[in-house]
C-alpha cells in the first residue's frame, strides 16, 4: 500500500492518499483516528457493559463466553441475558445516529434530525396504535413503530415538498405534524387501561431491556444494508451541502440522490426506534458530538454512528445503575444528556450571533 | 443550427412569472460571449436555463448536438461548468476541500484522488492564486478570495464551456481585472466562455461576442465594435451616452451622458407647460 501522509499541513488538514490499481482515495486523518477510537470505545464499553450486573463476570471469562469456550452458566448469562441488550444498544446508537447525520446534512440544520421532523413521533403513534387497540406486545409493536415512521415520513415529505425543496419548510412541517401525533399518543395514552398505558410509557421512553436475538436482527439487518449504501451516496451528500445549485452544476442528479438519501435515513430510524422505542437526542446529538471531534466540513456517517453507539451503550450502562433495584429505561438517561447538550448548543449559538440555520 | 451550446424558442418562468419568451440564442464554439441587459432582464436566468440547472417552461436547449436534458447529470458536468451568483458556502469547510470537490463529475466511488484530479486541483488554484489559503476555512475569507475559490472550483471541473453569472460582484477593480484576465487567459487556451456583466467598457474590452438583453428578449448579438452604438444603449438601457473608442484597448467605451444633459429635456417640457 503506498500511504503517503503531508505532514507539512495543519494536523486537521492532514491527508492519507492511497493510491493502489483502480483504487485512489483520500481520507482524513483526523476523521479516521476519531472513527477507529469511537470504534474502539464503543466496543470496550459494551464488553464492561457484559461483565457487570447483577452477577459480575471477569472480563477474561466474558471474552471466553463470546468466544463460545466459556461453562454454560457464564454463557448463559453474558450470551443470553446480557449480548442481545448489549448488540441491541449498540446497533439502535449507530443507526439513530446515521439517521441523524443524514437528515441533518441534507436539511443543512442542526435541528433537522428525526426526533424533530416527526418520525419518531409516527413511530410512537404506530406502536401505541399496536399496543393499545390491538392489545399485542413484543414484535407486532415493532412492525407498528415501523409502519408509523414510514408512513409519517412520506406525509411529510409530500406536505414539505410540494414544489421544489425547501429544508426549513420540511423541519416546520415535521414539528406541525409531531404535534399532531403527539396529541394523538396522549388521548390513546389517557383512554387505555392503567396496565396497558405503563407498557406503553415504557415503551416510549425508549429502552433496550429485556431483548433477544430477533429485536438484533430487526435492527442489525437493515442497518447492514442501509450503511453501505449510506457510504455510497456520501459523496453526493457532501456535495448537496454545497446546495442544489452547486450540486446540480457538478453532475449530482439532485432529486434522486435527495430522495434515496432519506429513504434509507427513514430505513434506520424506521427499524432503530421498531427496535428500542424512541430514544431521545441520540440522532441529534452523536451527529454534532463527531463532528466537532473530527472537525470535518459535515458530519461523517462512520464516525457519527460510532459516536451514536457509543451514547447508547454507555447510556444504557449508566442507566442500569441509576437505581440499585430498578432498570432505568436508556431513554431517560440519552435524554438527560441531550437535552442540556441542546441546550448548550442553542446558548451557544446565539451568542455566536447567529440563530440555528 | 450549429455549435456545441445553443438554446431554441425559450420560455423561461419563474412559477407563474414568465421571465423570457422565444429566447434564442447560440454561443459560438470558442468564443467569449458576454451577456449585457439591464436588471432582471433574463440574464442569469438564460445562463443557469445553457448550465441545466433550470428547466425551461418551452423550448429546449442542445449540446453537442442533442437536447441537454437527454444526457447524465455527469456528462453535463464534465463539459459545462458554471460559476453562481451567490453560492451557499458551508461552514467549516477549508479552501482545498471545496476546489477538490469540483472533481466530483470525474471520480467514482473507489477513484476519489487519482493523480490527475490532485494536478488538476493544484493547477486551478494556481492559475486563481489561491494555494497560499489551502488550509484557510472559506468562510473566514474576504469577498474577493472568496470568489478566486469557486472559481478554481469550477476551473477544477475541467470544462470546455465555462459559464459565469457576474463573476466581478463583491471584487475591488483591480481583482475585477484579474479575473476578467484569468477569464481571457482561459479562452485563449481554447475553452468557450460565456459570463454576464455589468460594466458595459469590462464587456467590450473582454467580449469576442455580445449578447445584449432586454425584457427576456435578445436585442443584439456580434461583435462589441458593431453591437455598441449610442442608440442600442439608449434603447436598452434607458441611458443617452456617447460611445468612443477605449484609449487603451479600441473597443467601444460607453461614456454616459451628464447629469444636466439627461435632464435637459424633462426639463424643457416642464418650461414649456409654465410659459
Amino acid at each position: 500500500m503506498t500511504g503517503v501522509v503531508r505532514s507539512e499541513r495543519p494536523a486537521s488538514a492532514r491527508r492519507l492518499v492511497v493510491r493502489r490499481g483502480p483504487v485512489a482515495l483520500r481520507l482524513r486523518v483526523r476523521t479516521l483516528v476519531v472513527g477507529v477510537v469511537l470504534t474502539v470505545a464503543a466496543i470496550a464499553i459494551a464488553m464492561v457493559s457484559l461483565a457487570s450486573g447483577d452477577f459480575p463476570v471477569p472480563l477474561g471469562d466474558v471474552l471466553r463466553a463470546l468466544a463460545g469456550q466459556g461453562d454454560a452458566g457464564t454463557e448463559f448469562i453474558v450470551v443470553t441475558l446480557r449480548l442481545p441488550r448489549v448488540l441491541v444498544a449498540l446497533l439502535v446508537g449507530a443507526a439513530l445516529a446515521a439517521s441523524g447525520a443524514v437528515f441533518q446534512s441534507l436539511t443543512r440544520n442542526p435541528l433537522g434530525s428525526p426526533d424533530f421532523i416527526g418520525l419518531t413521533t409516527g413511530a410512537s403513534t404506530g406502536a401505541l396504535l399496536v399496543i393499545l387497540i390491538l392489545d399485542e406486545r413484543g414484535l407486532p409493536v415493532a412492525v407498528g413503530a415501523m409502519v408509523g415512521c414510514v408512513a409519517t415520513s412520506v406525509a411529510v415529505y409530500l406536505l414539505a415538498f410540494q414544489r421544489g425543496t425547501n429544508a426549513f419548510r420540511l423541519i416546520l412541517m415535521g414539528i406541525g405534524v409531531s404535534a399532531l401525533l403527539e396529541s394523538a399518543n396522549s388521548f390513546l395514552l389517557v383512554r387505555a387501561r392503567l396496565s396497558d398505558a405503563l407498557a406503553a410509557q415504557v415503551w416510549l421512553i425508549g429502552s433496550v431491556g429485556g431483548r433477544s436475538f430477533t429485536d438484533v436482527a430487526l435492527v442489525g439487518i437493515p442497518l447492514a444494508v442501509v450503511l453501505p449504501v449510506l457510504l455510497v451516496l456520501a459523496r453526493q451528500l457532501s456535495m448537496l451541502n454545497l446546495g442544489d445549485e452547486t450540486a446540480a452544476l457538478n453532475g449530482v442528479p439532485v432529486e434522486r440522490s435527495r430522495v434515496a438519501l432519506a429513504l434509507s435515513a427513514v430505513v434506520l430510524a424506521a427499524t432503530a426506534t421498531a427496535a428500542a422505542g424512541p430514544v431521545a437526542f441520540v440522532a441529534l446529538a452523536a451527529p454534532h458530538l463527531a463532528t466537532r471531534l473530527t472537525r470535518a466540513p459535515g458530519p461523517g456517517i462512520l464516525p457519527a454512528a460510532a459516536m451514536g453507539a457509543v451514547l447508547m451503550v454507555a447510556g444504557d450502562w449508566l442507566a442500569q445503575r441509576v437505581l440499585p433495584t430498578r432498570d432505568v429505561p436508556v431513554g431517560v438517561v440519552t435524554a438527560a444528556l441531550g437535552g442540556a447538550y441542546l441546550t448548550w448548543l442553542l446558548a451557544r449559538e446565539w451568542r455566536r450571533g447567529r440563530a440555528l440555520g | 443550427m450549429d455549435g456545441r451550446l445553443w438554446a431554441r424558442e425559450l420560455t423561461l418562468a419563474y412559477d407563474e412569472r414568465v421571465v423570457a419568451r422565444d429566447l434564442s440564442v447560440r454561443i459560438a464554439d470558442g468564443s467569449f460571449t458576454v451577456i449585457v441587459g439591464p436588471n432582471a432582464c433574463g440574464k442569469s436566468t438564460l445562463l443557469k436555463t445553457l448550465a441545466r440547472v433550470l428547466k425551461p417552461r418551452a423550448g429546449t436547449v442542445h449540446l453537442d448536438g442533442e437536447p441537454i436534458s437527454s444526457y447524465a447529470s455527469r456528462h453535463v458536468a464534465r463539459q459545462i461548468g458554471m460559476l453562481p451568483q451567490s453560492p451557499v458556502v458551508p461552514n467549516g469547510i477549508v479552501v482545498e476541500d471545496l476546489v477538490s470537490r469540483g472533481r466530483f463529475a470525474h471520480q467514482r466511488l473507489l477513484r476519489q484522488w487519482s493523480v490527475a484530479d490532485e494536478t488538476v486541483v493544484v493547477e486551478a488554484m494556481r492559475m486563481t492564486e489561491v494555494l497560499d489559503l489551502a488550509d484557510r476555512f472559506v468562510e473566514e475569507l474576504s469577498g474577493g478570495q472568496r470568489q478566486r475559490v469557486w472559481l478554481a472550483m469550477v476551473l477544477a471541473q475541467e470544462t470546455g464551456i465555462l459559464l459565469l453569472d457576474e463573476p466581478t460582484t463583491f471584487l475591488d477593480l483591480a481583482h475585477q481585472f484579474e479575473v476578467l484576465d484569468l477569464c481571457a487567459d482561459l479562452h485563449e487556451q481554447g475553452r468557450t466562455i460565456v459570463a454576464v456583466l455589468h460594466d458595459l467598457n469590462q464587456a467590450c474590452r473582454y467580449a469576442t461576442e455580445l449578447v445584449v438583453m432586454r425584457d427576456g428578449a435578445l436585442v443584439a448579438q456580434g461583435p462589441p465594435a458593431q453591437v455598441i452604438t449610442p442608440a442600442l444603449v439608449e434603447q436598452v438601457f434607458g441611458m443617452p451616452c456617447r460611445v468612443m473608442d477605449d484609449p487603451e484597448t479600441g473597443t467601444p467605451m460607453v461614456v454616459p451622458a451628464s447629469r444636466s444633459r439627461r435632464r435637459e429635456p424633462l426639463l424643457g417640457q416642464f418650461i414649456d407647460r409654465t410659459t
